[in-house]
């Protein structure tokens, strides 16, 4: 590369990066959205269900209901409401403001004392599958220490025959804003890669610059260094920023080392800035820009990265699609380093793959960029 | 309707449907997002991985894996032979989680004596853990409670568990008239967001403010469409829900459209604001987008409300996703009363009247 | 280093016809060779076919002496282009815009200092250099974008009608430009479809639906249609109807207004008609006057099209009537500090068409917004037949049409629809909504595109539906803001016949423009700069403030400039 080439690239970053700073919408794309997003995902959206309101019934005043109630109301995951009649929490529970109901139905005393079958009844709001599973584990749990206690009551001390001990590593407090603010760092730099960037090249298209640009010798590589650069740049502060503000105001831990993680987060952006490049090359105005860029980036980034919902347990079809979005590798990378560490058998077999997508997606773009208008 | 009014609104409607770009963004991303997300947006527990070191000869060890093996969630067991090797597999995510039974295990069971395993769970998938969780508590409480019979006599005492409105737990109940709510939002905002954006960049608004139309009216103009498509677009992903996804609808259809529309028109408002507010597309575009990601992480679609922090609840009220979420499955699923219903759709009326009387305000402020 | 094509034929994918079909041509060194014709007719095709933007599909192409499809490279290196909308980074400032095209056109860093000194004074832009090319005036960005393209002293300049939207005073201030830089011995290719900026051109290439109709100097041009250009002075009558009456004769194939007076075209071989025939009054006289570039342009392309003359409705009770339509008292309106009308007053008698002039930025749009209710003022009063729009109930928003910039019509939906939403949007209804809708159908012969996409229309046609839209209604106050910006004679012709119709029919008329063939049909101008009125009076009041014994027949544009300057100089 000759010194002409040079002065062409750095005169090309420059004025892309005063436009960066200048431009409200670049500010607000990287500045407001990944703010917004970690705020949310840091205090907001949080799938730890404590506190789940649940309404109890002592349609049976005895003693073991009673003691059944001191138990749920002990209980660190249930905030419980205690009536008498099963009838006043239904309709509670139909609008949503209680998540189950458990029933001690009247002569429950009775018929434990005489030995008979005798049942404590859980209804749960099944709408929200997930919280209904959880009001179940969580009353089965409370089932079992009231059970417990009876047997010592009645002497028979002898403790669980098998217990289980659980042992959740990484995020010992089951805090899920853990893995839901690194998952969101890999929106955010979408975000900034992906849509900020199809946005601004289809902006140049639109108000005739890049045909003043292509005028001048410029040549592919020159436009291209000219766009990744000041946005690689700006996606690698946004990242800094993120982390910062996931370690320092949200606590999660950063177990891996930062050097791995900048690889990581350089070899995703580069893939993301190729993928807006490309959408640029297609659309012809900002509008389709936005809208190609959101659909096939910024969903896919949300939905099917396995950041907040689970691979796994997506149909095989949807599974397979997932393969092809960047942001899943990504999200794996960041998921382990935050929570665990520099571990090569996740981080090289993810890195690989991402690496892939930057090759190919840069390739294709050089080869798409148009030297020319077209005809 | 009056005239003008009608010209208008005639006018936008068959501009959305002649623009070949506002065409594709009503049919096909809903359309897509509708498919997709549908069976990508579940947080249910399948297809776990298990690993298994089991440094116990005995019998007991062998029952207890087996019972593992057998449940439909453990899809597949991974014997694993060190503690380094469990290690491994979770930290490569090779098993999401691990059972470590010791040595000693049927010996001590032989004995008479409490014996205990371990479960290794991975943190950096919290919620999955947690179910993995409870699955295997509920595996070794049966597994205890057929060896060691209680003596108390209280054997009888059960707890039975019933999921109402949804007895098999399938989430694509809550999904899909969940991606009804935000399909029907995601239209309609983009929509009324562009309308004023795109006269105002194309000329045309002057020409609309030099006729008889006051703003008002103007903006009568541009809601009211925006609220025909959104019923329309709704009833398309109404029908979709109960014919392709089988989701049972129990409660009233007028209800549910008396909600919906009370719904578009908060949204509509919210559009009207961002349009008043920018001055050329993309500006609206950012608006709309800067407006819907929040509103979506709010409303309670991807996480309950009820875990978030009090002043975000507080401020999740201001969201019209929020209330109609609670309708719409209300009404889908649990036969909401028109009672319960109004409760929740008189706050998605404040913000329609809020919103809507904002953007006018702007609109005339702008001269 | 020379340039030149031949037979280039350019289409552009899935288009019916070529874009351009065997064009040839050269560009000399040293001389400014104009690229005219209307809208369409392949001129952007041409300049980005020799910049190498666009490859052609046959013919041969040299530009600096080298082939644009295998030395692109070398040949950007050698050619400076400004584009349409001159390709400025809004968001940079002057000077940044300057390093910017200063590293891509690799300036050697020892130069710049002395290059950005002589392009920034060579402007005049020094004082705003760090002023964002956004916050510029048209004519300044025009300046600006000049400037980025000469920065590597070019052998060819390749400009692409840099005088859209620009006012006289900065099109005078480009043309010395230019004029400048012919001395260095670049070659200069100017697009235009302005046919008197054509006529300073040595050379020129007549473009007409992407083939040449004609090259050469403009002189050649019209030395071929002398003796055939007239005018008729000294009317009496009203010169309206006289130049309505005069195009309908078979030897006139075109005619303007100019001021009091008319300036005819007139076929080949036919004698001048008689003053008196043509209702001129009896102190009516017809003289010869020199041919323009214009004329022999009119002529090439077959005159004015005689069927798309809108029928005359009978003359309306106009006489007399000097009642106020449209009034303006004190008008002003500040933008923060900054004052953009500042204390005007105007009246606008019914039945007159009154134009309102200014260099840009000079607050004629502001004033103009303000007299249709788009803008608030912030003080003082404007007023249409005695209300105040802004305030006014819609049924006095009825009385008037308003036809805005660039044609505001719905570009995806149908002419009919078009129709329809402006129907409604008046409160036209049953039986007057149809018979309004087959009147403009009729006068604007409408008929064989009202299923087409106003969008895909033909620019003369959007025009003419645009101008349907406006008037369907049957407005006695029209406002026209820049109605023929960046449009050919042809169609500014046909326009200015049916809005001569309407005003025969007795609707007033306030318009913009920065185009003085267009004022000349004005029977009053108001000229404003820097936010207030400086001059007002009939065309020939004003051009005769600039008579002098070096200018015995000055233009309108001279009186614009000599204006403009006094009141400049005054302030200073």
């Amino acid at each position: 590369m000759n010194a002409a080439r040079w002065r062409r690239i750095g005169g090309l970053i420059r004025k892309e990066s005063i436009q960066i700073l200048r431009d409200p919408s670049s500010l607000l794309i990287a500045g407001v959205l990944p703010l917004v997003l970690l705020v949310l995902f840091g205090f907001g959206v949080s799938l730890d269900a404590n506190r789940l309101p649940i309404g109890l019934a002592l349609e049976d005043t005895g003693a073991q209901g009673q003691r059944l109630a001191r138990v749920f109301a002990a209980s660190r995951f249930f905030d419980v409401r205690v009536d008498h009649d099963r009838r006043h929490f239904e309709d509670d529970l139909a609008a949503g403001h209680l998540k189950g109901i458990v029933v001690v139905a009247r002569g429950f005393e009775a018929r434990l004392a005489r030995g008979d079958p005798a049942s404590v009844q859980v209804i749960t709001d099944g709408t929200e599958a997930n919280t209904a599973r959880f009001v179940e584990n969580y009353a089965r749990g409370a089932w079992q220490v009231w059970r417990d206690q009876r047997a010592i009551d009645a002497g028979d001390a002898r403790p669980v025959p098998v217990a289980l001990e659980p042992r959740f590593w990484f995020n010992p407090e089951l805090q899920s804003r853990n893995y839901l603010v690194p998952g969101s760092i890999a929106v955010i730099m979408t975000l900034i890669g992906t849509l900020l960037t199809a946005l601004v090249v289809a902006r140049e298209w639109e108000r005739g610059t890049m045909e003043a640009l292509l005028s001048t010798p410029v040549g592919t590589v020159d436009l291209l260094a000219g766009k990744l650069v000041p946005y690689f740049g700006l996606g690698m502060a946004a990242m800094a920023m993120a982390t910062l503000l996931a370690t320092q105001v949200f606590g999660v831990p950063l177990r891996g080392s930062v050097g791995w993680l900048i690889v990581a987060t350089a070899v995703f952006l580069v893939a993301a800035l190729a993928m807006g490049l490309l959408i640029s090359t297609l659309a012809r105005n900002q509008f389709q820009a936005a809208q190609i860029a959101v659909i096939s980036a910024f969903l896919p980034a949300f939905l099917l990265s396995g950041f907040v919902f689970e691979i796994d347990a997506m149909p095989p079809v949807i599974q397979a699609i997932t393969h092809i979005v960047p942001a899943r590798y990504f999200v794996a990378c960041l998921q382990t380093l935050f929570l665990v560490g520099d571990i090569p058998a996740v981080l090289l077999p993810n890195l690989a793959v991402l690496t892939g997508f930057a090759g190919g997606l840069v390739v294709l773009v050089g080869l798409k960029t148009r030297q020319r208008l077209e005809g | 309707m009056a005239g003008p009014l009608r010209a208008l609104v005639i006018k936008e409607l068959l501009a959305v449907w002649a623009d070949k770009r506002s065409r594709m963004v009503l049919i096909v991303p809903p359309l897509i997002q509708l498919l997709v997300f549908s069976f990508a947006a579940t947080q249910e527990v399948r297809n776990v991985h298990l690993g298994v070191l089991n440094q116990d000869l005995g019998k007991e060890s062998r029952e207890l894996v087996a019972r593992f093996a057998a449940s439909p969630t453990f899809t597949r067991i991974v014997p694993l032979r060190h503690v380094a090797d469990m290690r491994e597999a979770i930290e490569s995510q090779a098993v999401l989680a691990a059972l470590h039974v010791g040595p000693d295990f049927s010996r001590r069971l032989a004995a008479g004596h409490p014996a205990s395993v371990q479960l290794v769970l991975d943190g950096r998938k919290s919620t999955a853990a947690q179910a993995v969780y409870g699955y295997a508590r509920h595996i070794l409480s049966g597994f205890a409670a057929e060896r060691v019979p209680r003596s108390t006599g209280d054997d009888a005492s059960s707890l039975v568990v019933r999921h109402w409105f949804n007895s098999n737990l399938d989430s694509l109940w809550f999904t899909v008239p969940g991606l009804l709510g935000i399909l029907i939002m995601l239209v309609s905002l983009i929509v009324t967001a562009l309308s004023v954006a795109r006269e105002r960049e194309m000329g045309t608004l002057d020409q609309l403010l030099v006729s008889p139309l006051g703003p008002g009216a103007i903006l009568l103009g541009k809601a009211l469409p925006a609220l025909i498509i959104g019923v329309i677009e709704g009833t398309v992903i109404l029908l979709a829900a109960v014919v392709v996804f089988g989701v049972p609808f129990t409660g009233s259809l007028a209800l549910l459209y008396a909600a919906m529309t009370v719904y578009i028109a908060a949204v509509v408002g919210v559009g009207l604001f961002l349009s008043s507010l920018s001055a050329t597309q993309q500006q609206a575009i950012l608006g709309a987008f800067v407006f819907m990601v929040p509103a979506i992480l709010l409303s309670g679609f991807a996480a309950p409300v009820e875990n978030m922090p009090d002043w975000l609840q507080t401020l999740s009220l201001a969201d019209p996703l929020r209330h109609f979420l609670r309708i719409i499955h209300g009404v889908f699923l649990k036969d909401m009363p028109a009672a319960t219903v109004l409760e929740f759709a008189w706050p998605m009326a404040v913000i329609a009247l809020v919103t809507l009387g904002a953007s006018t305000w702007l609109f005339r402020s702008r001269f | 280093m020379t340039t030149r094509f031949e037979n280039l034929t350019f289409r552009f994918r899935g288009a019916p016809s070529a874009a351009l079909d065997g064009v040839s041509g050269q560009i000399a060194a040293g001389r400014v060779t104009g690229l005219v014709g209307p809208d369409g007719a392949g001129k952007t095709t041409l300049i980005r076919l020799l910049d190498g933007l666009l490859l052609a599909e046959s013919g041969r192409i040299e530009v600096c002496g080298l082939d644009p499809r295998r030395d692109s490279r070398r040949l950007r290196e050698r050619v400076g282009y400004m584009p349409q909308r001159f390709g400025l980074y809004e968001d940079l400032t002057v000077i940044e815009n300057l390093r910017l095209y200063a590293d891509l056109r690799d300036l050697p860093t020892a130069e710049r200092r002395a290059t950005f000194d002589r392009l920034l004074g060579f402007t005049d832009l020094a004082r705003f250099a760090s002023r964002r090319a956004g916050a510029l005036s048209g004519g300044m960005k025009q300046k600006l974008g000049l400037a980025c393209a000469l920065l590597r002293r070019p052998r060819l300049l390749l400009l692409d009608e840099p005088s859209v939207g620009v006012d006289p005073v900065s099109r005078r201030e480009l043309w010395r430009m230019v004029g400048d830089l012919l001395d260095d011995g670049i070659a200069v290719l100017w697009s235009t479809a302005y046919l008197d900026e054509a006529e300073r051109c040595d050379d020129v290439i007549l473009l007409n639906a992407g083939r040449v109709l004609f090259v050469g100097p403009p002189a050649t041009a019209t030395r071929e249609i002398a003796g055939r250009s007239i005018q008729v002075r000294h009317i009496t009558g009203n010169r309206r109807d006289l130049l309505d009456k005069a195009l309908r004769r078979p030897e006139v194939i075109d005619g303007v207004i100019q001021g009091d007076s008319v300036r005819l075209v007139l076929a080949e071989g036919v004698a001048a008609p008689d003053a008196a025939d043509l209702g001129g009054g009896t102190k009516a006289r017809v003289e010869s006057v020199p041919p323009r570039f214009e004329d022999a342009f009119m002529a090439r392309l077959g005159g004015v099209h005689k069927s798309a003359l809108p029928a005359r409705a009978a003359a309306a009770p106009t006489v007399g009537n000097t009642e106020a339509v449209v009034e303006a008292r004190d008008l002003t309106k500040r933008f923060g500090q900054f004052t953009a009308t500042d204390r005007v007053n105007f009246t606008i008698r019914s039945g007159e068409v009154f134009g309102l002039l200014g260099p840009n930025g000079a607050g004629k749009s502001t004033t103009f917004r303000m007299m249709c209710g788009l803008l608030r003022p912030t003080s003082g009063m404007a007023r249409v037949a005695g209300r105040d729009l802004l305030e006014a109930p819609g049924a006095a928003r009825r009385r008037i049409g308003y036809m805005a910039q660039k044609f505001s019509l719905y570009g995806d939906l149908s002419v009919r629809r078009n129709l329809d939403f402006f129907a409604g949007v008046y409160g036209l209804s049953g039986r007057r909504r149809r018979d309004a809708q087959a009147e403009m159908i009729e006068t604007f012969e409408l008929t064989p595109h009202l299923d087409r996409k106003a969008g895909d229309l033909p620019l003369g046609f959007k025009q003419r539906l645009a101008l349907s839209c406006a008037v369907m209604h049957r407005p006695s106050v029209l406002f026209l803001d820049e109605p023929t910006s960046g449009v050919d004679p042809q169609t500014r012709r046909e326009f200015w016949a049916h809005i001569n119709a309407r005003v025969a029919a007795g609707v007033t008329v306030m318009v913009t423009t920065h185009f003085m063939e267009e004022a000349e049909y004005c029977d009053r101008i108001l000229l404003v700069h820097r936010g207030r009125a400086i001059a007002v009076g009939t065309p020939d009041d004003l051009k005769a403030r600039a008579r002098g014994a070096d200018r015995p027949d000055p233009t309108l544009e001279d009186a614009f400039l000599d204006l403009v300057a006094a009141e400049t100089a005054a302030a200073a």
